[in-house]
């Protein structure tokens, strides 16, 4: 009566502990230094971020409970991170005025419009300037320095003092004495060498133009070292300064501005607000603007349509056309079907960069290949009801191969009874189909016509490298014909000449209002929840 | 990303569809004729209209091959078929110094595999948890998950460029304009996508082998890596095929993010291309576009039963 023998106990073999434990090394090694450049940084919240990331991975990994997490924590980090933070982000940036000229901080703007103010003091002193980089740093991200050169007082030697040139390195940080060992000098007095630096030539800097104009090395109070040539420093003054207490800023000449809808705005509400506004809090005005400001709203009125209109005529077009051909090769007596089915997958396999790129060559009026085959002389990306009817047509050759392939699944999954019992009761061909084979379809493919509909909901490649979201009206520069609302977010966050980031996070919370809506009914209809064990 | 699949949808494709051997399916066929009529004859016109949808298909498809064979290169000399016959617009595009198509393909190349490689992996361990784990929150959790689904990231985007120009001041390596940034946005969804799918195919392997193998004394860990992720490669292939399409031809994230003509991938470096002139450099967009079209479509022409299987299997249990 004895049990029989369990097999030899299955014992982890070392090498696989030590590869666990290298690898929960290497992470946290990897997050010390990522917080290390945090810190360095500034960013307190990635500081926060890495430490947690840290904690988790030794908490989970290092301990042998918790088995569920261990197989769920990277996606989670990841899905937290990357999917659910921006959504968030993008609710809160949607109640903001963040854009261009209002991206810094309150604090932030005030400095730079401060420091843009900054002109020469009077006698000012004057430093040939060259414009340097750490060693061995890429021209475009490296943090800039100033090695600045000044005579030095007559019979002044010292370490900072070449031929009566007394040096300086400034930096954000201020202005220190730079040691003349190594240091090379220029025929006109600037540097042209020094230790650990790499002194960036006109061209070289010229590449930095914006960031070189806007360095100020701060001195004494609000004086500041700016560029005023590409070779020459000055010691400047603010001339345009806060009042904390009044929250305003005051220029030389006197004029007041004061706080107004993150912009310093002229007091006496006459001329212009400085240019520099700052990043607040605007309540509801992005998603109001949407639908008061008449060009806005006619504009969405118009996308909005288009927006149900272009996925249900998509969606139906080619499922149509893509049944039908099921239809067609639903024979066996029918050869090649194999290479005929390889062949027609092909427009669903071209990446849409290729496939809408080439499509808006063939539509070309003048010399594309819809007009010259076909003789007509239409403008297709021209007119907009034109543009619109080339949208579907080339979604219709890009999206009937996948309806074809799920059509083809669906009908041989019909039992051949059902027909059979069809014909019996004296139905004809086109009776059966009607009446047995296409409800049962239906059923079948129902879920992926919704799951299409969503996708073309939100197609932004297939617009964007089309029809580019156009034509455009003369009136309205901001809303195409054949916009998208995320073709249209786009252009709004990043393409306009000025871009408002927080209407279009307005626009994408729309976007989501609006699937959320779509993916519920979706839900509803498909019965695929219940089945969850 | 960039196309429809059937992974979006819970309960996907309750049918079958045969790989290319069609010649074995149930007669179907036959039933069209009722009893005592004489059977249609022949199938010529189906063949007739079959040849109608292939000049469908295919005549852009010829229409980029003219194209990219046609010595002149403009748009406005291409020709519906080729005409000429000449290797001149891939010599361009591969000598170009303002457009780096290696460089763009390179970079294609490492988001892609890269992404597809630890989207699968992450993926095929969620589904382990899912399928294999009995823990509380588990139903939640998947309902959680396929409704993040529904909220890509695209979507996000204002805030990804809004963050990740945060995070470049401070992390450059991965902020904006990196490879290595875009590749950590794609992942975010990694878990969600396809665990329907995923989740479908693990419940169908037999939870019997799994107890055996725990009576052997082997490990969670032992059993995912050694037996479970064996069974499953099936599936782990389809899913592996729909990320990599995907990614591939992904193009407003990666649009955002690229800036610099080194660092783009394949599609945002061939729009750059076309955008730098439409008519001039036409030729050597096809060029560039037919090698960039052949990783998908030799994907999809050789593995096309297993990715239709895939689908098939995963959503019926």
């Amino acid at each position: 009566m004895s049990q029989a023998p369990v097999g030899q106990p299955v014992a982890t073999p070392p090498w696989v502990l030590a590869v666990k434990w290298l690898l929960i090394a290497l992470t946290l090694a990897a997050c010390t230094y990522l917080a290390w450049l945090a810190v360095e940084g500034g960013s307190w919240l990635i500081v926060t971020v890495v430490a947690f990331l840290a904690m988790s991975v030794l908490v989970v990994y290092s301990t042998r409970r918790g088995i569920t997490m261990k197989y769920l924590l990277p996606g989670l980090i990841l899905l937290a991170l990357f999917q659910v933070w921006p959504i968030a982000y993008t609710v809160a940036t949607a109640f903001t005025n963040y854009g261009d000229g209002h991206s810094l901080s309150k604090e932030e703007a005030i400095e730079a419009i401060q420091a843009q103010s900054v002109r020469p003091a009077p006698d000012s002193a004057r430093y040939g300037m060259s414009v340097a980089i750490p060693e061995g740093e890429e021209i475009a991200t490296a943090e800039l320095s100033f090695l600045l050169t000044r005579p030095a007082q007559e019979g002044a030697t010292g370490e900072h003092v070449v031929d009566g040139q007394e040096l300086f390195v400034g930096t954000l940080e201020g202005l220190e004495p730079l040691p003349v060992e190594g240091v090379t000098l220029r025929g006109n007095g600037t540097i042209g060498a020094a230790p650990g630096y790499r002194v960036l030539t006109l061209v070289e800097a010229n590449e930095r133009a914006q960031d070189v104009s806007a360095f100020a090395v701060p001195v004494d109070g609000d004086l500041g070292i700016k560029a005023a040539t590409g070779t020459q420093a000055f010691v400047g003054r603010a001339t345009t300064t806060y009042n904390p207490d009044a929250d305003t800023m005051t220029t030389l000449e006197g004029t007041v501005y004061v706080a107004r809808d993150g912009n310093f705005v002229p007091q006496d509400g006459q001329g212009p607000a400085l240019p520099t506004g700052w990043t607040e809090n605007v309540g509801l005005d992005n998603f109001s603007s949407i639908f008061t400001d008449s060009t806005l709203r006619n504009g969405f009125v118009k996308i909005f349509v288009w927006n149900l209109v272009f996925p249900l005529l998509s969606v139906g077009s080619t499922f149509l056309l893509g049944m039908l051909l099921a239809l067609l090769f639903n024979d066996p007596r029918l050869r090649g079907k194999g290479i005929y089915r390889s062949l027609l997958i092909l427009p669903y396999a071209l990446p849409i960069f290729v496939t809408a790129i080439v499509w808006a060559a063939m539509f070309n009026q003048d010399f594309g290949m819809i007009n010259e085959v076909t003789g007509l002389n239409i403008d297709w990306l021209g007119d907009p009801w034109a543009a619109r009817a080339a949208v579907l047509i080339t979604n219709l050759w890009l999206g009937f191969p996948y309806m074809f392939l799920i059509c083809t699944g669906a009908l041989q999954s019909i039992p051949t009874d059902v027909r059979e019992a069809a014909s019996v009761d004296g139905a004809g061909p086109f009776r059966t189909l009607w009446s047995v084979v296409m409800p049962l379809l239906l059923v079948a493919v129902g879920p992926l016509l919704v799951a299409s509909f969503a996708f073309n909901f939100n197609n932004f490649g297939l617009i964007y490298l089309l029809t580019g979201g156009g034509p455009f009206d003369a009136t309205n520069s901001q809303v195409g014909n054949t916009d998208l609302l995320i073709t249209f977010a786009y252009r709004l966050a990043l393409e306009s000449g000025t871009p408002n980031i927080g209407l279009a996070s307005a626009v994408s919370i729309i976007i989501f209002l609006l699937v959320g809506a779509l993916s519920y009914v979706g839900f509803r209809q498909s019965k695929a929840l219940e089945e969850v064990n | 990303m960039s196309q429809p699949t059937a992974a979006g949808v819970p309960g996907a494709v309750p049918a079958e569809v045969p790989g290319p051997a069609v010649g074995t399916v149930p007669d179907t066929g036959t039933v069209r004729v009722p009893p005592g009529q004489k059977p249609r004859t022949g199938v010529w016109w189906r063949h007739a209209l079959a040849v109608l949808a292939l000049v469908w298909a295919l005549f852009p498809v010829l229409f980029i091959l003219s194209a990219a064979l046609n010595p002149a290169g403009t748009l406005n000399s291409a020709s519906p078929v080729p005409t000429a016959f000449s290797f001149d617009n891939f010599s361009d595009l591969f000598a170009s110094q303002t457009f780096p198509f290696w460089s763009w393909f390179r970079n294609s190349l490492v988001v892609a595999g890269l992404g597809t490689v630890f989207q699968v992996f992450i993926g095929a361990a969620a589904a382990f948890a899912f399928s294999r784990l009995r823990w509380r929150g588990r139903r939640p959790g998947l309902m959680a998950l396929l409704l993040s689904q529904m909220f890509p990231a695209l979507l996000a985007f204002p805030a990804l460029y809004l963050m990740f120009l945060k995070i470049g001041d401070v992390l450059p390596a991965i902020g904006l304009n990196t490879l290595w940034g875009l590749l950590l946005v794609y992942l975010g969804g990694a878990m969600g996508a396809n665990v329907w799918l995923l989740k479908g195919y693990f419940d169908t392997i037999p939870k019997e082998l799994d107890e055996a193998a725990k009576m052997d004394g082997a490990s969670h860990a032992r059993i995912f890596f050694t037996m479970t992720l064996r069974l499953v490669a099936p599936i782990l292939a389809t899913v592996g095929i729909l990320a990599f399409v995907a990614l591939w031809g992904e193009f407003l994230l990666a649009s955002i993010f690229l800036l610099d003509q080194e660092r783009r991938t394949l599609g945002v470096g061939l729009y750059s291309l076309n955008l730098a002139d439409r008519n001039k450099y036409f030729g050597m967009f096809c060029a560039g576009a037919l090698i960039a079209s052949l990783p998908p479509v030799v994907v999809y022409l050789t593995l096309q039963k297993q990715l239709i299987g895939g689908l098939t299997q995963g959503s019926v249990k």
